[in-house]
């Protein structure tokens, strides 16, 4: 399994990071990607930025742990992981999660797997700014059950 | 020594990222959390005993009995919210 993490504060290019997981191997038959972005509006407040802050290490390990993980679970055959630091506006790319297999059933639920369990398990944090003022959010509960429900 | 790491809005409340303990006496996270309670401030205690508040000694995440020692590294954070 080829794997790429990369904790950044640059933008990066979807396109460019489906081209090298294609180029991965040639038994990689299908390649599932998510991409987050930042939104603009949140629980009805406008939002103008968004800050993220993480654990320099752990959260490195954590996403390891959390592919392996998959692959155990999945046949993987390259996953690419890259989430942004610091500070973004709307419309920024936050994650890119990319997921190569042989066949698209093991690449779709892998790479809502590896996404799912980064959202509650890499040490992440996300502060808002809003026309009222800048808060930390906070996991919300139909992450957490999203998450345990691969354990279900 | 042990290093002490704190994030997000802990890192902000407290007004510092991170702070060195000596290791004498100190055996688990709780005698962490109590010594900086009392060289830090009685809001140092009350915040990191909050029931949401995680623990990590060398970046794995552990429960407040986890032992210590001296080198680790003890971080504190709220929940995470990446992705």
């Amino acid at each position: 399994m080829n794997i790429r993490i990369s904790i950044q504060a640059a933008s990066f290019d979807p396109g460019d990071e489906i081209r090298e997981l294609r180029q991965a191997s040639l038994d990689v038959g299908g390649i599932s990607v998510f991409v987050g972005v930042v939104r603009d509006t949140n629980e009805e407040d406008s939002v103008s930025g968004l800050f993220l802050e993480h654990y320099p290490g752990m959260t490195e390990k954590q996403i390891k742990t959390i592919v392996d993980e998959a692959g155990s679970r999945w046949d993987v055959r390259a996953a690419t992981v890259i989430h942004r630091v610091g500070q973004l506006h709307p419309g920024d790319e936050i994650v890119f999660v990319g997921v190569g297999s042989h066949h698209r059933g093991d690449a779709f639920d892998a790479c809502e797997f590896i996404i799912d369990y980064l959202k509650t398990r890499a040490t992440f944090w996300k502060k808002e700014t809003t026309g009222t003022g800048d808060r930390w959010l906070v996991t919300g509960d139909s992450d957490i059950q999203t998450a345990d429900s691969w354990n279900k | 020594m042990i290093k002490v790491v704190l994030f997000a809005n802990l890192r902000e409340e407290l007004g510092t990222k991170s702070v060195c303990l000596e290791s004498a006496g100190l055996s688990d996270v709780q005698d962490v959390i109590e010594k900086l309670g009392d060289e830090q401030g009685a809001n140092w205690l009350e915040l990191l005993t909050h029931d949401n508040i995680l623990v990590a000694v060398n970046q794995e995440i552990m429960d407040r009995d986890a032992g210590v020692a001296d080198a680790d590294e003890v971080a504190f954070f709220p929940p995470v919210t990446g992705g």
